[in-house]
């Protein structure tokens, strides 16, 4: 059972620079402290080039720290080796991209499952009924040998979805899950974020660009020129 | 089992990777078995033409031939501090029996890397018939151990294979010099007071000319006799079951028996000499096709990493290790390197049935099984070898930047 006093995310005085050593040597995190509690539905703003891409890149373990610590599920990182990492990031983490990122040689169903495969192998049929369950879940029970290039942008946004919960994930990361989608998908898209946060209790790191997103969701943070400016609840929760 | 269950998953990737690029699978595949039929076709044809040449070799001689050691002169000793200077001739080496052949035969019958063994006494002669001579040379054989080291049978043109009593085969090169057919009469002199007149009771080609114009074979006793020899032999034939370690085991009779023991090898220096240099050469065209295939397969998995950096970078995302993507590479090598050389086998299989049935027909090529399980597998582990550096690439890429690729 997770322990719910616990956060999920914990970062503390976390810095990231990039061409360490060369002349053309840039922070671009400037000490960040940041705690994401289990059932929190946060949104990550600020303009381009801020860093938001960056700090989801860390956060999501796909890329190092320069300094400083982060927590995930209250184990520090820091030292772990690129195999603990990848443990830690398959079965604590998922990811949903801005361009969907599904295998394009793979079914709907085979890339919803694709992470439980990495992680056990051959997937049983529990796992198989688990991913048809997400997949029904995220309304494309009907497409699940259909391959991503016969899917919408919208559907192949919800495979990403289906397959980044099917480890139940604590921490779900979305870079931009919308930004590609019209208006009409991309409320239904982030209705899924809502629900799964509700239902399964995942909580939800947000980075968009769209203020009524942003609004939407229950605590906005803020990052400009790699630090935090403002992070708050929002006033009217939906 | 738990590892293999997980390499479940590395292996469909690489599968759908390969099925999703078929055009590319097919041509490398295509390439791979081009090179692998080539390996397979020279290296048949090369074990073909040598097992041919060796057969016809050693179709008419012993793999081994036991002599007695050479006459030496034996010096007197001189007490110690005495310096001694000597001027020798070398003596003559005069036809002499193998001492106690009789034992030394029955012990090497009991030798198991001897497959037969065949007291001879040989000599030579002059066969004449009225005013014509030939000079020849004596065999006395035991004809059932005899055609255990060379199957007269097979070589028999006409007549009857049978010695004693006044009977002898001759070759037909003496045969056509001499007028000679089966039933004549032959004189032998061999300058000792007792001539011979034989019966021809069979004429034989080895195909050999020095042979057929020069043997004469006869029965053991009668050859004693003619050759005051009585109760000896000249030399034991033997013959190896492996015939490249005859030199060892001729070493090893001659230091058993402490007779002279020539082995084939020996008395073919060149012919070995020339079927090495011929094996240098068929494992030059072999290592050669080899490195080019195995650098067809490191570029097409190159291009394919590059190709699939962004579907990289998503695996690494959700949860594949470094070493699963080094695997996934490395499999897809594997493959290339598997399927290309089963369907090489196939074509080089067509190329060998052709040669065999619509060939020159010199000799027959057989294909080993041994040679197309070696061939897969060393095309299987070229695969390997090949997708190492991409695969490496493939697992070092720093998924950030992997999953931003355009």
């Amino acid at each position: 059972m997770p322990d719910l006093s616990q956060d999920v995310l914990r970062l503390s005085a976390l810095r990231k620079s990039y061409n360490i050593g060369l002349p053309n040597e840039m922070e671009v995190l400037h000490g960040i402290n940041l705690e994401i509690g289990r059932t929190d539905f946060a949104a990550l703003i600020g303009p381009s080039g801020s860093g938001k891409s960056t700090l989801l890149n860390v956060i999501g373990l796909l890329d190092k720290p320069t300094s400083g610590e982060l927590y995930l599920l209250g184990q520090p990182t820091s030292a772990m080796d690129d195999e603990g990492r990848t443990a830690l990031r398959g079965h604590a983490i998922g990811f949903v991209f801005q361009f969907h990122h599904l295998m394009q040689a793979f079914s709907a169903i085979d890339n919803v499952l694709m992470p439980l495969m990495l992680a056990q192998g051959r997937p049983g049929p529990k796992a198989i009924a688990h991913a048809r369950a997400l997949l029904a879940a995220v309304g494309l029970e009907k497409y699940a040998n259909t391959k991503p290039n016969q899917l919408s942008g919208g559907q192949q946004q919800r495979v990403a979805i289906a397959r980044a919960l099917i480890t139940e994930p604590a921490l779900l990361l979305a870079d931009e899950p919308t930004g590609n989608l019209d208006t009409h998908t991309a409320e239904e898209v982030f209705g899924l974020f809502r629900r799964f946060n509700r239902e399964f209790g995942c909580a939800v790191l947000l980075v968009t660009h769209d203020p009524r997103l942003s609004s939407a969701c229950d605590r906005t943070i803020n990052l400009v020129d790699g630090a935090i400016v403002s992070d708050a609840l929002n006033k009217s929760p939906p | 089992m738990r590892r293999l269950a997980r390499l479940w998953t590395e292996w469909t990737i690489a599968v759908h990777f390969l099925r999703e690029g078929r055009a590319q699978t097919a041509m490398i595949m295509t390439g791979v078995a081009v090179g692998v039929a080539v390996i397979v076709f020279v290296s048949a044809l090369i074990e073909g033409l040598q097992a041919n040449i060796i057969e016809r070799t050693l179709g008419t001689q012993a793999h081994i031939r036991l002599l007695p050691p050479d006459e030496i002169n034996h010096l007197v000793p001189v007490p110690p501090g005495t310096v001694q200077l000597v001027q020798e001739d070398k003596r003559a080496q005069r036809l002499r029996s193998i001492n106690n052949w009789q034992q030394v035969t029955a012990t090497l019958d009991l030798l198991p890397l001897l497959t037969a063994v065949s007291p001879v006494v040989s000599g030579p002669a002059f066969a004449r018939r009225g005013s014509a001579f030939e000079s020849v040379a004596l065999l006395g054989i035991d004809v059932e151990r005899y055609q255990q080291i060379i199957p007269l049978h097979n070589y028999m043109l006409a007549g009857q294979l049978r010695v004693g009593a006044g009977d002898a085969l001759i070759g037909k090169l003496l045969a056509d010099d001499l007028g000679l057919r089966v039933g004549d009469k032959l004189r032998l002199e061999t300058g000792v007071p007792s001539d011979a007149v034989v019966n021809i009771a069979g004429i034989f080609q080895l195909g050999v000319r020095e042979l057929d114009a020069r043997y004469v074979y006869l029965d053991l006793k009668q050859a004693q006799s003619l050759l005051n020899l009585p109760g000896g032999v000249t030399v034991i034939d033997l013959r190896v079951a492996d015939i490249f370690t005859a030199d060892t085991i001729a070493a090893r009779i001659a230091r058993l028996t402490s007779l002279k023991a020539e082995s084939w090898i020996e008395t073919n220096a060149q012919l070995v000499s020339a079927l090495t240099a011929q094996s240098m050469s068929t494992i030059m065209i072999i290592v050669f096709v080899a490195l080019s295939v195995s650098f067809g397969i490191a570029s097409v998995l190159s291009v394919s990493v590059v190709q699939r950096t962004r579907e990289i970078g998503i695996l690494r995302a959700t949860g594949a290790t470094r070493r699963q993507i080094l695997r996934v590479f490395l499999i897809q090598g594997a493959v290339f390197g598997l399927l290309g050389s089963v369907l090489g086998i196939a074509v080089s299989y067509a190329l060998l049935w052709v040669f065999n049935t619509y060939g020159p027909k010199l000799f027959y090529i057989p294909v080993s099984g041994t040679l197309v399980l070696l061939s897969m597998l060393l095309a299987t582990l070229t695969g390997v070898v090949a997708a190492a550096v991409p695969s490496r690439r493939a697992a070092n890429l720093d998924p950030v930047v992997a999953i931003r690729y355009a």
